[in-house]
Order: C-alpha cells, then sequence, then structure tokens
C-alpha cells in the first residue's frame, strides 16, 4: 500500500501534531531559560557581585541600604547581592556549562561508540573495557581528584565533566550501532567499498538519531545535577561567579534564618535556585518522554 | 456437527492515518466457514488477508479500526465481546499461527514452556497434563523426538520445525478455530510440503475449522476447501477451491494462476536465441569460481562449501537452488568479496579476484554487485531514494549533483518508476517498489555482474513475476550476466539458462536448465522437483507414497 502523494508528511510536523499541553508547557519554560540565558545582562537588574545591602539575607521585596531606591525582588544573598540578578547569572553560567557538557560529551562518546560497533572484535573489546574500567570509579570522586590538581577553571571542569559522561554516551552509542551494523542496508555500503566514515556518519548515525537525541536531554540534566553538585562541595564554578549550585551552599545559612525567626521568607531564599535546577531539569525530561513515546513504537492499548 | 461455524458478515476495517480521517482497509468481506473446513483467504500484500484473519479474533491492529460488519464463532458475537472476554477466547477458542515462528519464539525459553504456556496461564490444564498433551501433539506433528524436542530452545531446531511447533502451541487448548498466517512462505519447498502434510492431517484429525492466509495458489489448493481472493480489501471471487482453481471466473484469479510458483507445464527448449547464441560462441566466461572451498569461524573451521566450481557468461543467468544451508548464500558471499576462501579462487575476466572488499579495486567492486533479498532492509530508512540510488553514481563514477540527478531519473525509469519517487523515503513505498529500487541501486554501478539472493522470495507471487519479467528485460538490454539464488525451483527454471544445484556445500548437478530439469535427474534434484506444489487440489495426497521413495533415495 503507498500513501496517496498529498499524505506524505514530514517526521517533524507528524510530531508537532502529538503535541500535548505537558509539552507546551516545558517548552515554554525551556524557552523562557533560553532568553533569560542569552540575554542575561540585559535583564538582570543589578551586577553579578554587586552588594545592595549590609544585611544578610534582606527580605523579598525590602529596599537595599547600601543603594538606596533599589528593590531587592527575591532578597538579598548572605553578603547582600541581588538574589534575582545572581539567579540570572548563575543559570547562564550553569545551562551554556552544562551545554558544553553534554556537546563535548556526545562529541566523543558516540563517535567512539559508533567505531566500536563498526570495527567490532579485538579493537571494540579494548574500547569497551577501558570504558568499562573507568565506569568503575565512582563519577564524583574523579571530577574531586582532577579538578583539586588541576584548578577549577571553567575549561577543566568542562572537560572533566565531559570526559565522565562521554564513557556513559558510549555505551548508549555502541549498542545502538551494534543493532543497525548487522542490518543488510550496511552490508550494501560494505560491499560497495565504502570507507568507515561514510557508514559510521552517513548509514549509522541517522538510524541512531532518535535514541541518541533522547539521550542527549538526560545527559544534559545530569550535567547541570553534576557541575550543581561539585559547586555545592566549592569545586565547581568559583566566586564571585554565580552558579546554581554555588548559590543553594552559599545561602545554605538561610535555612537557620528561617528557623530562627519562624519566617519561612527566609527559607525561600535558598530554596529558589535549587529550584530553578528542578524546574529546568523536569522540563527537559518530560520533553524527552514524550519525545520517545511518540517515535517510538508504543504497545497497542489493548495487550 | 454441521452449519456454519464462523460466519463473518460485511466486515470493514479501516486504517487511522490522522487523528480524524479513516481510509477503508477492507470492505464488506463475507465469508463462512464450516466445522472442519478450511477457508484460504488469498490475495497480494496489502489486500487486507491479515487484517481480515485478526478481526476473526475481534483484533485490530494499532493504527486499525473495525468499522462494521459482523463476526460470529459459533454463538458468540465476537466483536461485540469486551477487551476481558477477548482476551478469555482468544488462545482457547481461536488461535494464530504468525508466518514466521523464529521472530514468534522466545529465543530464552524452552519450547515445551512456551507450547504449554497458554493452558497454564489460564488454568486449563496442569503442568503434567499440559506437557503430555503437547508431547502427543508433537506426534501427530511428525516431529521428531516427540519426549525430547520440548527440552530444546528454539534455536535448536530447524525453522520447518519450529513452524510445527508453533502449530503445536496453537492447538494445545483445542481450540475450534485456527488461523494460518502465511505458514510455509518463509520455508524451503521440500519443507514446505512436510508442513503443510502435517497441518492438513492435523486439522483433519482434530476436526478444527481453519482460515488459511497466502499469496500461493498452489500452496493454499492443497489445504483448502473454499477459497477467497481478496484484492484491495474487496472479495474479488469466493467459491470452492476446485471451481476457482479450474474454472476462475475473474481476470484477477487468473492473473493468481498464472503467476503461481508452479513448474512450467513444457521445458522451454532454448531461450530467447540471441542469449542462446552469444553463450555458445563466447568461450571466455565472465566469472569463473574455480574449486572454492570456504567457511564461517577461525580458520574456515565450519565449512560452507565444498570445492565448488560455476562459470558466469554475459548475458546469461546462472540459477543456484538448494535448501537453506545448502551454501548457496555463502557462494553469493565469497563471489561479492564479503568472504574469504580457503581454497580456490574467483576469476573476473579471467583475472583473479582478491579475497576480501578492501583489497579489490573500486572498479572490480564496481563490476560485481549484490542484490539482497531484503528490500525493506537492504534499503537505509532513513535515506531518501535520491541518496539511495545517488551515492553509488558519486563513489564510482564521481558524477556532480546535477548528473546524479539526471541519471536517477533515468534509472527510475529503468525500473519502470515515476521520478517523483526519488525524493520519498523507502518506508513510503509497497515491497514491490522497494524491490525494484534495491534492483536499481545495483544497475547504477553498471556492473558486468549481478548477485540475486532470493530477490523474489519474499514478494508474492504477481509482484515477483513483474520483478522477473524486468529482470529479463534488463538482461537484453544491458548484457549484464546473474548469479541467481534462488530456493524456488519454478522461479529458477523460468529465468536461469544454467542450473547449479546445491546440497551440503556440494554441488550435486550442474547444466544447462534444460538438461537439469528433464529427466534423468539426479536423486536429490528430483526431490525437489517433486516438492513443488501442482495446482490441483489432491496433488499433496497423491504424492506422499511417491515422495517417500525418492526420499530414501536422496539421503543415500
Amino acid at each position: 500500500m503507498t500513501m496517496p502523494e498529498t499524505e506524505l508528511r514530514s517526521p517533524l510536523r507528524e510530531l508537532l501534531s502529538e503535541l500535548t499541553p505537558t509539552v507546551i508547557i516545558c517548552s515554554l519554560i525551556l524557552l523562557g531559560f533560553i532568553v533569560v540565558v542569552i540575554f542575561a545582562p540585559l535583564i538582570a537588574p543589578y551586577g553579578e557581585g554587586e552588594i545592595l545591602t549590609n544585611d544578610s539575607f534582606a527580605l523579598q521585596g525590602s529596599e537595599g541600604k547600601v543603594q538606596p531606591g533599589s528593590t531587592l525582588l527575591l532578597g538579598s544573598d548572605f553578603l547582600g547581592r541581588d538574589i534575582l540578578s545572581r539567579l540570572i547569572y548563575g543559570a547562564r553560567v550553569t545551562l551554556s556549562v552544562a551545554l558544553a557538557i553534554s556537546l563535548l560529551a556526545f562529541l566523543l562518546g558516540s563517535t567512539i561508540g559508533f567505531v566500536a560497533a563498526t570495527i567490532r572484535g579485538t579493537g571494540d573489546a579494548i574500547l569497551s573495557r577501558i570504558v568499562d574500567a573507568l565506569i568503575s570509579f565512582p563519577s564524583i570522586m574523579i571530577a574531586l581528584i582532577v579538578v583539586t590538581s588541576l584548578g577549577s577553571t571553567f575549561t577543566v571542569l568542562i572537560i572533566t565533566v565531559a570526559l565522565i559522561d562521554a564513557t556513559r554516551v558510549f555505551r548508549v552509542a555502541r549498542a545502538l550501532a551494534m543493532d543497525i551494523v548487522v542490518q543488510d542496508y550496511i552490508e550494501a555500503a560494505t560491499v560497495r567499498g565504502e570507507g568507515l566514515g561514510w557508514i559510521m556518519w552517513q548509514e549509522v548515525l541517522p538510524n541512531a538519531l532518535g535514541p541518541l537525541a533522547a539521550e542527549f536531554g538526560i545527559r544534559f540534566t545530569y550535567a547541570i545535577l553534576f557541575i550543581s553538585a561539585l559547586s555545592f562541595l566549592g569545586l565547581g564554578v568559583q566566586p564571585p561567579h554565580a552558579d546554581l549550585g554555588l548559590m543553594v551552599k552559599e545561602n545554605i545559612q538561610a535555612l537557620l534564618y528561617a528557623s530562627a525567626y519562624d519566617d519561612l521568607r527566609y527559607a525561600l531564599i535558598c530554596i529558589t535556585p535549587a529550584l530553578c535546577i528542578a524546574i529546568v531539569t523536569v522540563s527537559v525530561n518530560l520533553i524527552v518522554d514524550w519525545y520517545l513515546k511518540s517515535t517510538g513504537a508504543s504497545l497497542p492499548e489493548e495487550l | 456437527m454441521t452449519g456454519k461455524f464462523l460466519e463473518v458478515r460485511d466486515l470493514c476495517v479501516a486504517a487511522r492515518l490522522q487523528k480524524s480521517t479513516l481510509t477503508p482497509i477492507v470492505r464488506n468481506v463475507s465469508f463462512a466457514i464450516e466445522t472442519g473446513k478450511v477457508v484460504a483467504l488469498i490475495g497480494e500484500s496489502g489486500s487486507g488477508k491479515t487484517t481480515i484473519s485478526l478481526a476473526c479474533m475481534g483484533y485490530a491492529r494499532p493504527g486499525c479500526v473495525i468499522t462494521g460488519g459482523s463476526v460470529r464463532l459459533d454463538d458468540i458475537e465476537v466483536l461485540e465481546l469486551d477487551l476481558l472476554e477477548r482476551r478469555r477466547f482468544r488462545g482457547t477458542d481461536v488461535s494464530y499461527v504468525a508466518q514466521s515462528a523464529a521472530a514468534s519464539f522466545n529465543a530464552a525459553l524452552t519450547i515445551t514452556r512456551q507450547v504449554t504456556e497458554t493452558p497454564l496461564i489460564k488454568n486449563l490444564m496442569s503442568a503434567d497434563e499440559a506437557t503430555e498433551k503437547a508431547v502427543s501433539l508433537y506426534r501427530e506433528l511428525d516431529l521428531p523426538e516427540p519426549e525430547a524436542i520440548g527440552r530444546r530452545y528454539p534455536h535448536q531446531v530447524s525453522g520447518g520445525q519450529l513452524q510445527r511447533l508453533m502449530a503445536a502451541m496453537a492447538m494445545i487448548c483445542d481450540p475450534k478455530l485456527l488461523i494460518l498466517d502465511e505458514p510455509t512462505t518463509a520455508l524451503d519447498v521440500t519443507t514446505q510440503i512436510e508442513v503443510l502434510q502435517a497441518f492438513k492431517k492435523l486439522i483433519r484429525d482434530k476436526h478444527t475449522s481453519a482460515i488459511y492466509v497466502s499469496h500461493d495458489l498452489a500452496v493454499v489448493a492443497q489445504v483448502a476447501d473454499d477459497i477467497l481472493v481478496l484484492k484491495d480489501g474487496e472479495m474479488i471471487e469466493y467459491g470452492p477451491a476446485d471451481q476457482i482453481i479450474h474454472e476462475p471466473s475473474q481476470d484477477y484469479t487468473r492473473d493468481l494462476i498464472s503467476a503461481a510458483h508452479v513448474m512450467p507445464k513444457s521445458m522451454p527448449k532454448t531461450r530467447t536465441p540471441t542469449i542462446q547464441t552469444t553463450h555458445e560462441n563466447t568461450t571466455k566466461p565472465l566469472l569463473v569460481v574455480d574449486n572454492v572451498t570456504a567457511g564461517y569461524g577461525p580458520n574456515h573451521q565450519y565449512l560452507a562449501l565444498h570445492s565448488v566450481s560455476i562459470e558466469a557468461h554475459a548475458g546469461c543467468t546462472i540459477g543456484i537452488i538448494g535448501e537453506s544451508g545448502s551454501g548457496k548464500t555463502t557462494l553469493g558471499r565469497v563471489i561479492s568479496g564479503l568472504m574469504g576462501s580457503k581454497q580456490g579462487e574467483v576469476r573476473l575476466d579471467g583475472m583473479p579476484l582478491a579475497g576480501s572488499i578492501g583489497k579489490r579495486s573500486r572498479d572490480e567492486l564496481r563490476s560485481i554487485q549484490f542484490a539482497f533479498q531484503m528490500a525493506d532492509v537492504a534499503l537505509n530508512p532513513r535515506h531518501r531514494i535520491r541518496k539511495i540510488l545517488g551515492r553509488p553514481l558519486k563513489f564510482y563514477f564521481n558524477m556532480s549533483e546535477g548528473e546524479v540527478d539526471h541519471r536517477v531519473d533515468e534509472l527510475l525509469d529503468t525500473v519502470e518508476l515515476p521520478s517523483s519517487f526519488s525524493s520519498r523515503f523507502p518506508r513510503e513505498l509497497s515491497g514491490g517498489e522497494r524491490q525494484r529500487i534495491n534492483l536499481a541501486r545495483s544497475l547504477t554501478a553498471e556492473p558486468k555482474l549481478m548477485i540475486c539472493d532470493e530477490i523474489t522470495s519474499a514478494l508474492d507471487t504477481i509482484v515477483a513475476e513483474a520483478i522477473l519479467k524486468l529482470l529479463r528485460e534488463l538482461q537484453e538490454r544491458l548484457k549484464i550476466a546473474y548469479v541467481f539464488i534462488s530456493h524456488d525451483l519454478s522461479t529458477i527454471s523460468k529465468v536461469a539458462d544454467t542450473v547449479a544445484v546445491m546440497r551440503d556445500g556440494k554441488i550435486v548437478e550442474y547444466g544447462s536448465t534444460v538438461e537439469v530439469l528433464t529427466p534423468p535427474h539426479h536423486s536429490y534434484t528430483e526431490l525437489l522437483l517433486s516438492s513443488v506444489p501442482e495446482l490441483r487440489t489432491d496433488w499433496l495426497d497423491t504424492i506422499e507414497t511417491q515422495r517417500a521413495a525418492v526420499r530414501t533415495a536422496a539421503a543415500g
């Protein structure tokens, strides 16, 4: 059965026809974050390290005493800096670092994974065992060792975390490619005399792209959580730069104020950056879930 | 027990392409089965035969909806049952045997465990009773070692045995209706006949009604009492098997009959004279496979080919025939360079070819092209047709974009497809169209030799006939040599000039098609020949005794 000419639909349009309200909301949230991250200096009311008040943890909506006339919409942190401005700059750092990490991890992980699956045999065994050995170390420990010995710059941070993530991507990419390289169309390309490059990028990649994109979403959220965790431990993004994880750590004292003054508004100062992390990761994951469901073969309702 | 046992009236099924639109794929189909009788649904792919058989269980595949009509089994209206009731009645009252048994068994569980699953999960028998029942079914289905075979895993039995085991799985709850969906299509002729005999015996002994779905009229003729011919979801003709076969009233039925996998009535003495003369005048063959021995595993440990020698001439076709496991595909792989050989060599135009693809020159690779059996997995699903056909052009001839576009249009025209197809993806084509693209891809390289590995086996008879016609035309025009690998003797007899019969990696008979197919035969060729069904309803019954003698001779 061939479909009539007019009913041929592009995969993208097919996907768009299955949009759900959840996905639309999540996409809008992410879009909002992206706009904020790109135009951070224009949107943030104050500078990243600007001290507006000499109170630790000024409450939401109070006036900055150092700079009269300024309002602290979301309150101030322990040094009297505007939480809102730092959130905006912090999101910029966190999201761009996480994006750089995931891109690098995917470039490395999927290339090596495809190579391993295509060449098979001894080469594959060697690559896979190296990756197994790397995976057997707790990832946070490797990161701690590397970052402490090399110093915490953005470059070191991105490369270290990307390498750790690449081992996970390798396994996914290799498993996907293993199923693809046994297909007849790969054999057809081999008989034609095609080289490894063409087979990997032109024959294998397009067929692995869907699951890899989904994996990218998950890896991206892990990267956010991972650098937030590193920052929380004091080894990630260094002050005075803001970072969502670092902000949680810096303002953890606000929780004490909240219990001492019996006022939950203080707790909010510490929770807002954590909330931002949660919103981004949940949004990305929901979109990934939807994407997997609408492209993958779902079970018939009857079963 | 007589009367209408299953009655299907005005059945309509539609496919949901978009959320709101329904496209009918089965329209107003009605038929009835009496107890113990077999109705065959026959038609090409896309004719709705599987859809109808599934609807008899009250099931529609995802994306399909049953939009009207009634299915009455005994006194149950199947379509009115709710989900839970349907689930209860499937497997016990109605059961289904799928086309590919290999894909339907779980490779990690033993056979008996899977055969007895239905009665156990439905609490109809104890484990011991179910196993005992399974063993008695194995015996009735003529399976070897009925007591022991169930303890094996699916990969430890042959394809034909697995298909019979699947029938055992379907019969274990004594269903009133058995649905057989193309159960022998994927099998060799010699295996097919055994499976057919087993099914026929089982249906007769158990007095079960059955629906037999197939595209091959010659097979259907052996088992069916009534035949329903379908095309594009509509009934073309419905009547007793004898009447449909001998006095078809519709043109479409006549087409089906002429395309059926049966041996031609008389052997063509010679094929087209031009080919015959070139064959005799050419002293030097295009391709020589000289005494090749090859196998799998380290150092060719497990031999699949033993001292095989064949020749292929320009503009001629050599047919390689044998059952699965006879080494015919391995031979194709050695010629194409996908596999090296342990001994012997392959020569093209007198020049020896290297044993691996990496060591062959681009021109040698271009000269020998391989057409794969399953077009749906041989074409990259993420590439548009233009890229699939364009890549070899760029790869072998370094053509510019403009030249490629022009040539792709020409190639599509050569395989009789519209040029608008170049922007489509393979999934947007039918099986026959995909096989044409598959051939076109091999043609792009302008090869001297094409290896066609079972290229028509996965297609239904009418589409296969068209592909064979296309191959013949191309050969006359382009003087390509074909190595045509198939398990189907009737197909080989239609295309080949010379035939090599293979068994267990050896060539048992080799000569011109006329020589091989006219008596006296080698005993194995005799067995193959006697396994090709004939278009008459009593063939299967008459053949049994005759074949037993042939089989012992072939084994000896």
